[in-house]
């Protein structure tokens, strides 16, 4: 009976916590209009730092993913003869799965992580308190920006992660194993296409990119403002966004490629 | 009547609160508070510490509600205000956090400018020169390049000062302004406390436990403890107060109304196994 309860407990609890974040979205979203018109260079200085600072891991592990991927599928592909499909075999990979999903946890590891660190820290040492008694809302002034470059940065992460990782491919695969360049990227021009691969793989990475900084600037906001509280809601931000974006790769994998 | 109490009297009230209760689950921090801010004047409201003097504070700033009783700033009922109504208020109030709640990532400089930037359309000319005048007032101007992690706490809470004072408010509350400060800079802290009061025409409202510093520089007490006002008048008169609380406050004595211990079973019970920790 008493697991019963808490199993209750804990539930309701799940359910309240979701309730306040979609309200805390909502809030977000409307002052965004003010954000766009009063601040815009404050979005600027977020997109560096959610972005910008986020590229050198999204280089290094696109290189190393795309070199892998080369690497794995010519020693597959080789036993068939079908060395010269290399090409659109890595850039499917790439293009629809890989570069949004890697992309997506490693910007929730790296800028998910920072930017719940920081909005916690703010609230602990009472910087968001201080705005609100200086009659300026936090949601506005503080997360509005963040969410919004997060939104604006991940796709741009998950395109530079899948265009770098095909050229370690080709670097692995042409460079160094000989398969044909002319087949390489020829290939991959006529089997990818634009709407069903590329853009598909885009939708996927704004949809990361909309739930990874979500939950990274609510849990930031909704911390317990002492250093344990602050640490906790970094670690929830990294596994709860990690979490939704293989659990919405899924979602989002069937409903789109499912013939 | 005293003529100081008389005087008091005639000046009208620009912070009530009345029958004030409040308190977090079960526990009550306030059972009935009335403070009376007067324009003008320094009030402190001093107690010991987990009376509830900052959690005063917030209710005053609309941070939070309380669950019976009035609190009225500038004729406005603070708990009935509208989010807006509440930010128009709070535009005309200056808080000074305990720990000055800086933005670390602007210079001390933009610290000062930021509630001008966000509440004005001055030009950037202008508001460079009022910055610069709020600096000189706490005396900070040369340090107008430095970020807050370059700043001593004393520092910090100065500019802190300055950047409350930005938008020339009508009241200023002060959070435990002289805790955990050297003698030097608690000194410079009571100087501009009660020369800005003096020469802007701002009410101050000071949190403090320091008895001599807060006695010095207000022209109103109020102890608070267990929940109520045990005490108040002006800091003379505080001083041969024959209330035992207020006593032991002024005095600074470790045991009495106050208890040194916290409630807990009987000593014997707990080292003779009566009580299971």
């Amino acid at each position: 009976m008493t697991m019963l309860r808490n199993l209750g407990h804990w539930w309701l609890g799940i359910m309240a916590r979701m309730g306040r974040s979609l309200i805390f979205l909502v809030q977000i979203l409307f002052g965004m209009h003010e954000l766009l018109l009063r601040h815009p260079r404050e979005v600027v200085m977020q997109l560096y730092s959610v972005g910008v600072l986020s590229l050198l891991i999204i280089l290094v592990s696109g290189l190393n993913v795309g070199m892998v991927l080369g690497l794995q599928m010519y020693n597959t592909l080789v036993d068939f003869g079908a060395e010269a499909a290399l090409g659109p075999v890595v850039a499917l990979s790439l293009v629809r799965e890989l570069g949004p999903v890697v992309a997506g946890l490693l910007f929730a590891g790296r800028a998910g992580s920072a930017l719940t660190a920081e909005i916690g820290l703010m609230k602990a040492t009472e910087q968001l308190a201080g705005m609100e008694m200086m009659a300026v809302d936090p949601i506005r002034r503080v997360v509005a920006p963040r969410l919004l470059a997060g939104i604006i940065s991940m796709p741009l992460l998950a395109a530079i992660f899948s265009a770098v990782g095909i050229w370690g491919a080709y670097f692995v695969g042409v460079g160094l194993l000989g398969v044909d360049e002319g087949a390489f990227w020829s290939q991959m021009q006529a089997q990818i296409d634009w709407r069903d691969d590329v853009l598909n793989g885009v939708i996927k990475s704004i949809v990361f990119g909309v739930v990874v900084t979500w939950i990274a600037v609510y849990e930031g906001f909704d911390s317990v403002p002492t250093t344990e509280g602050v640490s906790r809601a970094t670690t929830r931000t990294v596994v709860a966004a990690s979490l939704s974006v293989l659990a919405l790769d899924f979602l989002l994998t069937a409903m789109m490629f499912n013939k | 009547m005293s003529e100081i109490d008389a005087s008091r009297a005639a000046l009208p009230s620009l912070v009530s609160i009345r029958d004030l209760k409040f308190g977090y689950g079960g526990r009550k921090i306030f059972d009935g508070v009335d403070v009376e801010i007067k324009r003008g004047q320094v009030t402190t409201i001093m107690g010991p510490s987990g009376t509830g003097k900052t959690t005063l504070l917030r209710l005053i700033g609309g941070q939070i509600k309380p669950q019976s009783g009035e609190v009225v700033v500038d004729g406005r009922h603070v708990p009935k205000l509208s989010r807006q109504g509440l930010y128009d208020l709070r535009r005309r109030i200056g808080l000074l956090f305990q720990t000055g709640a800086l933005f670390t990532g602007l210079s001390v400089y933009d610290n000062v400018a930021f509630p001008l930037r966000e509440h004005t359309r001055l030009p950037e000319k202008l508001i460079r020169n009022i910055v610069l005048m709020k600096l000189e007032a706490v005396g900070l101007r040369g340090a107008r390049d430095l970020m807050p992690a370059e700043l001593s706490g004393g520092m910090a809470r100065r500019v802190a000062l300055a950047r409350t004072i930005v938008l020339d408010p009508m009241m200023i509350m002060y959070d435990e302004p002289f805790t955990g400060q050297d003698p030097i800079t608690v000194g410079v802290i009571m100087k501009l406390i009660r020369q800005l009061n003096d020469t802007l025409g701002l009410t101050s409202i000071v949190i403090s436990h320091d008895v001599q510093e807060a006695s010095s520089i207000s022209d109103y007490l109020y102890v608070l403890s267990g929940g109520k006002v045990v005490g108040e008048g002006a800091p003379d008169a505080m001083k041969t107060n024959e209330s035992p609380w207020v006593r032991q406050f002024m005095q600074g004595a470790p045991d009495g109304p106050v208890p040194f211990h916290y409630p807990a079973d009987p000593i014997d019970d707990d080292l003779f196994g009566m009580v299971t920790a």
